[in-house]
């Protein structure tokens, strides 16, 4: 075990040095042999070896192909996380990445594209900034004026796109696109009636500027471009109109296009126009039309060249499945064609030529994309594309295309299709899917890790005793059966390995499908369970990241609380391994359970129960039923107890075992944590109650310990061969306060350690001068909690141990109700030279393994800092029996080294959480580390005592052997000839 | 009303009550508490209630009195009545069935300055088998623990021994006076990094080395015999045999 190889070491090391030997090199000494022992760096042959790394944008809200030249792969895209990126239009794959900061500050609020450059407004109008799209590097960044953004316009010049205008409530400003500098600004006229919403300029040295006063008149606004001088201001009647952003386009050579759903009509008004005062209406009837009541009619229309006018096509979606392309000429509206149903249609243009990509149904699983020429509305030949729906995902909700000129000068294209789930599907002709990217996964609420199905052999080996004994024969006989079975994999295992061996190794490639997983010898590739925001369920396979299975769940509330529940694992052949996830609305709090197979991401045939009440808590119990899946018990606001599944097997449990469950609440806005103990009639009654008034301190996170768990030892072996006793008490609840007096001086955190059986206050203390955000780990006997120190402004760690004392209260048996002596509490403080994201604790199957945390760190990497450096025990003075205990001498600052990072340089951006999973392995633990990215390695935090090195010399172990085996049997030969010769003598 | 239940309280035989400071421990058993119920000596009183009921739906009863005292230090005093015998017989039903023995306490601050504010709505509750209660001989630790502002944020109550055997509690005398220790808990207040101490471990260590003259020299002022010896020997052996070396270079 590792931690007597670090004390013997110790030891002999003092042992060779001088008793009077100085306690700074004791110091030097610790801190060196604790790092030799902690080291958990990868090399670099190890790396991919174990670990990958995945990583995402989110949902898109701007994508841009690069039309420049034909040759280009570039696809740029901005999207909802604020980050802008380059894709490879033929992989999928990142070009290049820039995440900007999370909320309004970072928001993306615009992105135009003009050749090379592609310019971007940022943060509600507060930057103005011009990437470099092959390289993504930043060629220059203006700060705009406050106020809050409206629209952008790339403004071109005779044929030259030269400027960029940004409109904002009460100001429109030009930039230089070359340098970014500000040619002009001008304030807006009436800014504080009118709402101005859009900009548009047609290449003829005007820029037009177009603002609403609802219900009332539009206000349209003619600038210069060389001085911003107002050349024109006029106002139309509109009463019908609220918005203009959301009713109305700009076609043709500087025409107004609008659409009013209750008038179901169009209108349309020259932008230039001196004589006309009114907008022209014309009906829809007149064309044959009509709009879906309650739906918003959308124009679509497109500007090939920001230097010259729109074009005079235009769509019309009528209702959510119905599109039509329509032309003005000559003043009339006239349709060019009816698509109907369509589902979306897209503009797209290569060179001098427009088209229009039109998504339509074929039938309940595909839908065909065609092509249509622009202005006349013909069909291209041979321009189908087939996009099959996925059946466990969402609807097609987007639809960007990519137009291109072929040798033949016929129009190619390619489409990338968003989804509702939030796939990216980049497809070309005839269907093909070139790449897909699974966005969903940048927005990880939750996970669980599920060991994976044994192999067919393995089942029948274990089978054999799940099953009621029958007599003694068919036992034996059953026996050898399932021996020889084993025999027979062992053989074809060693055939293939043979089969294998004389391949070239490239072409052995272990493709990983859904019905090859099996557990492999350690355990070490499970199953990931990932639950995300938008409903999207995925399971991932840990050893590669390949999506085996996904499922996305419809009708999700964007703001919904998930809890995802392992109730039953695999070890319970032949019954298939059951997850739970339990949706929660965050408004109303109503949940609903979906029950699925975590392997095959089927969902399953059980009927769950109806919960018609809000669900305040879940309890998974050790109570198993007769299917081997563990009792889930749903707490709603009347403290009515639902249990899952609920047979007669599992209510006889229940109430057997009634008056033992006890399950808390916490209401965090009344400050209230109660207790309640579970009736025989599953009913509850409140027990004790605990009220931290919410005027003072207001509660921000509780945690329990993690139910897999085990504690190896029971307490600690100190200098002078005494134990101390660990307080290892299951039930324990760490909960954190934060003031609500946020003054530096009077700003604090609270902890209080909480027993969840009798609500008995454990431990309570307060962090002075302290202030969140608080992360914190609850495990075994200690929690670690981070806070920020207001008064020094800088982070901070600290560590509570719990010691029941030199000898145990009851050492059989740990019972809340029968544990009268407070523990005692140590507790110690440091000083952490980085902010952090968040924290977790190595998890290991049987507990051996010492402890390391995992700091994920904003700036991406992950820290795997070891638990020894968090011990409130570690002395101020060292001493021989804290030498002997292998104590570090106390130093106020934790010290962060590179080599302690293990995704090395693979950052994991904006880690949001990391899950840690025991192997099969004592020394291994499975991490994942997701946010934006997500990372999967494992660590080994006392090194891979139980496994020989990957650079193991197995050639010269077995040749000593051998060297030594033959070596003994001439020896043997050579003496007996020996005696022989002798006794012939 | 008033003269019966004085009466009463005077009939009452000494009821047990444990007196602890929260610094000291001190006990005081044995203490008489006849009319203690309403007193106010420099401080104030809250009630304790408990309910035992074979049903285990909870009717609350005064229990006691707990007392605090003004000043400094959280001092606080239980003044209590003994069980009757009704009760003594519905504690072991209820210990029979394995009940459960509750307590309650108001939401009070103890705060001196707070007191017209002290009193809010809803109580504190917390409970301990009955059993256990019983097994101890009504022997029984009650802490109220306060947040940084005073006011009492739980209570909890533990029997010493907490266990439940099963013994058969024969003694009736057993079960008629609690003793009882009482004590209040604030938080306390969590160390922040020591940074000077360790400074100033630092600093001596620095000093210490300083005084060590031996540990002043330098590499070279430590070691100069040594270094000049090597060189000396060096260049005696090296110039013994450059000459012939050289010469066959030169042939």
């Amino acid at each position: 075990m590792p931690g007597w190889l670090f004390g013997s070491l110790t030891a002999e090391h003092c042992g060779s040095c001088s008793s009077a030997a100085m306690a700074w090199l004791v110091v030097r000494l610790a801190i060196s042999v604790s790092l030799l022992y902690t080291a958990s760096a990868v090399f670099e042959d190890q790396v991919g070896k174990f670990d990958w790394r995945q990583q995402f944008i989110g949902k898109v809200r701007f994508a841009l192909f690069d039309t420049q030249s034909q040759a280009s792969k570039k696809l740029l895209v901005a999207t909802d996380k604020n980050v802008f990126a380059s894709l490879n239009s033929r992989t999928g794959d990142l070009f290049w990445r820039h995440v900007d900061k999370t909320g309004p500050e970072g928001h993306i609020d615009t992105l135009l594209m003009y050749g090379q450059d592609a310019v971007v407004v940022v943060g509600n109008g507060r930057l103005l900034r011009s990437w470099e799209t092959t390289v993504g590097g930043l060629k220059w960044e203006t700060v705009l004026d406050t106020g809050s953004f409206q629209a952008a316009a790339l403004v071109g010049v005779q044929d030259h796109v030269k400027y960029v205008a940004v409109l904002k409530k009460s100001s429109i400003s030009l930039h230089d696109l070359s340098s970014g500098s500000q040619i002009w600004v001008e304030n807006l006229p009436d800014s504080d009636t009118v709402q101005y919403q859009t900009i548009y300029s047609g290449g003829n040295g005007l820029v037009f500027v177009l603002g609403v006063v609802p219900n009332s008149h539009i206000v349209i606004v003619e600038y210069k471009i060389e001085d911003g001088e107002i050349m024109n201001k006029k106002s139309v009647e509109a009463a019908w109109m609220s918005s203009l952003e959301t009713s109305c386009t700009i076609i043709s050579s500087g025409i107004l296009l609008c659409a009013d759903q209750i008038t179901q009509s169009l209108y349309t008004l020259p932008l230039q126009s001196a004589e006309q005062t009114e907008m022209r209406q014309i009906h829809l009837q007149t064309l044959d039309l009509e709009v879906a009541s309650g739906f918003q009619p959308v124009l679509t229309s497109t500007q090939p060249n920001p230097a010259q006018p729109p074009l005079s096509e235009f769509f019309l979606q009528l209702s959510p499945d119905h599109h039509i392309l329509l032309q003005l000429k000559d003043n009339l509206i006239a349709p060019l064609r009816d698509f109907n149903p369509s589902y979306l249609a897209a503009f797209a243009t290569s060179g001098e030529r427009t088209v229009a990509a039109v998504m339509s149904p074929k039938n309940d699983t595909a839908c065909s994309i065609n092509l249509f020429s622009a202005d006349t509305g013909r069909r291209h030949l041979d321009t189908t594309i087939i996009y099959h729906m996925d059946p466990n995902g969402g609807k097609p909700n987007r639809l960007y295309v990519h137009a291109f000129l072929k040798k033949d000068d016929s129009v190619g294209y390619r489409v990338m299709v968003q989804t509702e789930d939030l796939t990216l599907t980049f497809l070309q002709q005839p269907g093909r899917v070139v790449w897909m990217r699974e966005e969903a996964l940048a927005d990880v609420v939750t996970m669980e890790m599920v060991d994976l199905p044994f192999t067919g052999t393995q089942a029948e080996l274990e089978g054999e005793f799940g099953k009621k004994a029958d007599g003694l024969l068919p036992m034996v006989l059953k026996r050898l059966s399932s021996q020889f079975i084993l025999l027979q994999a062992w053989l074809a295992h060693l055939w293939k390995l043979f089969y294998d061996a004389r391949k070239p190794r490239s072409s052995v490639k272990n493709e990983i499908t859904i019905d090859t997983l099996s557990r492999d010898e350690f355990n070490l590739q499970k199953m990931m369970v990932m639950v995300t925001a938008s409903g999207k369920l995925f399971g991932i396979d840990s050893k590669s990241g390949t999506i085996l299975w996904k499922q996305y769940l419809e009708n999700i509330q964007p703001n919904s609380v998930f809890k995802l529940i392992v109730q039953r694992t695999t070890a319970h052949f032949p019954h298939p391994p059951q997850c739970t996830l339990l949706i929660k609305d965050k408004d109303t709090g109503l949940g609903s359970l979906y029950v699925f197979n975590p392997i095959f991401g089927k969902k399953s045939q059980i009927g769950v129960p109806a919960l018609p009440r809000p669900i305040l808590q879940t309890l998974l119990l050790p109570v198993i039923d007769q299917d081997y899946a563990k009792v889930l018990l749903l707490i709603d606001d009347q403290y009515k107890v639902t249990a899952f599944p609920s047979t007669k097997n599992v209510l006889q449990q229940l109430q057997d075992t009634a008056s033992s469950i006890f399950f808390y609440l916490v209401d965090s806005s009344q400050g209230k944590l109660s207790g309640f103990r579970l009736r025989k009639d599953l009913s509850t009654e409140l027990i004790w109650e605990v009220v931290i008034p919410a005027e003072v301190q207001k509660i921000v996170a509780v945690k329990g310990k993690r139910a897999n768990e085990h504690v190896h030892s029971q307490g600690r072996v100190m200098g002078d061969r005494s134990v101390l006793y660990k307080y290892l008490n299951p039930n324990l609840l760490a909960v954190i306060t934060e003031s609500t007096d946020t003054h530096q001086e009077r700003s604090f955190v609270g902890i209080f350690l909480i027993d969840g059986v009798t609500g008995r206050i454990v431990h309570e203390a307060v962090q002075r001068k302290a202030r969140g955000p608080v992360h914190f780990v609850h495990s075994e006997n200690w929690v670690v909690y981070v806070y920020w120190n207001s008064k020094f402004r800088r982070n901070e760690f600290s560590v509570l141990e719990l010691f029941e004392g030199a000898e145990l209260y009851n050492s059989t048996v740990f019972s809340s109700l029968d544990r009268p002596h407070p523990p005692q509490v140590l507790q110690q403080s440091y000083i952490f030279p980085a902010p952090i994201s968040t924290l977790e604790a190595t998890l290991t199957e049987k507990g051996i393994t010492s402890r390391h945390l995992l700091v994920g760190l904003p700036s991406g990497n992950i820290l795997s800092l070891p638990k020894m450096f968090l011990d409130p025990r570690r002395p101020e003075v060292v001493s021989e029996q804290s030498r002997e205990e292998n104590l570090i001498p106390y130093a106020p600052e934790m010290p962060i080294r590179e080599e302690w990072f293990i995704n090395y340089n693979q950052t994991v951006s904006r880690v949001r959480g990391i899950y840690t999973a025991p192997s099969g392995l004592e020394s291994t633990c499975l991490v994942v580390a997701y946010g934006l990215d997500i990372y999967q390695t494992r660590v080994f935090p006392s090194k891979q005592f139980d496994v020989l090195k990957d650079d193991y010399d197995y050639v010269l172990i077995s040749s000593v052997l051998f060297g030594l085996f033959f070596a003994t049997m001439i020896s043997k030969r050579l003496a007996e000839v020996k005696l022989l010769n002798r006794a012939w003598r | 009303m008033a003269m019966i239940r004085v009466l009463s309280l005077i009939l009452s035989v000494l009821s047990t009550v444990t007196l602890l400071w929260t610094q000291s421990g001190e006990c005081n058993n044995g203490r008489r508490s006849g009319d203690a119920v309403d007193t106010d000596f420099s401080g104030f009183s809250v009630p304790l209630e408990h309910s035992f009921e074979v049903d285990d739906v909870p009717r609350f009863r005064l229990r006691g009195a707990l007392q605090f005292r003004g000043g400094r230090e959280n001092g606080v005093y239980l003044s209590q009545n003994q069980l009757s015998e009704k009760d003594r017989n519905t504690l072991k039903d209820v210990a029979a069935v394995d009940g459960l023995y509750r307590i309650r306490v108001p939401r009070v601050s103890l705060q001196m300055d707070r007191q017209t504010e002290r009193q809010s709505e809803g109580y504190l509750t917390t409970f301990v088998r009955a059993c256990s209660l019983v097994e101890s001989h009504l022997s029984d630790v009650i802490t109220l623990h306060t947040d940084v502002s005073g006011y009492v944020i739980g209570v909890s109550i533990v029997t010493i021994p907490g266990s439940c055997r099963g013994i058969e509690v024969e003694d009736e005398v057993d079960l008629e006076v609690f003793n009882t220790t009482v004590s209040v808990v604030s938080p306390v207040t969590a160390p922040p990094p020591e940074t000077a101490p360790y400074i100033e471990r630092m600093e001596q260590e620095m000093e210490k080395k300083g005084k060590n003259p031996q540990e002043q020299k330098s590499f070279f002022a430590k070691y100069w015999y040594l270094i000049l010896g090597g060189a000396v020997f060096l260049m005696a052996t090296s110039s013994a045999q450059t000459p012939p070396g050289g010469a066959r270079e030169q042939s």
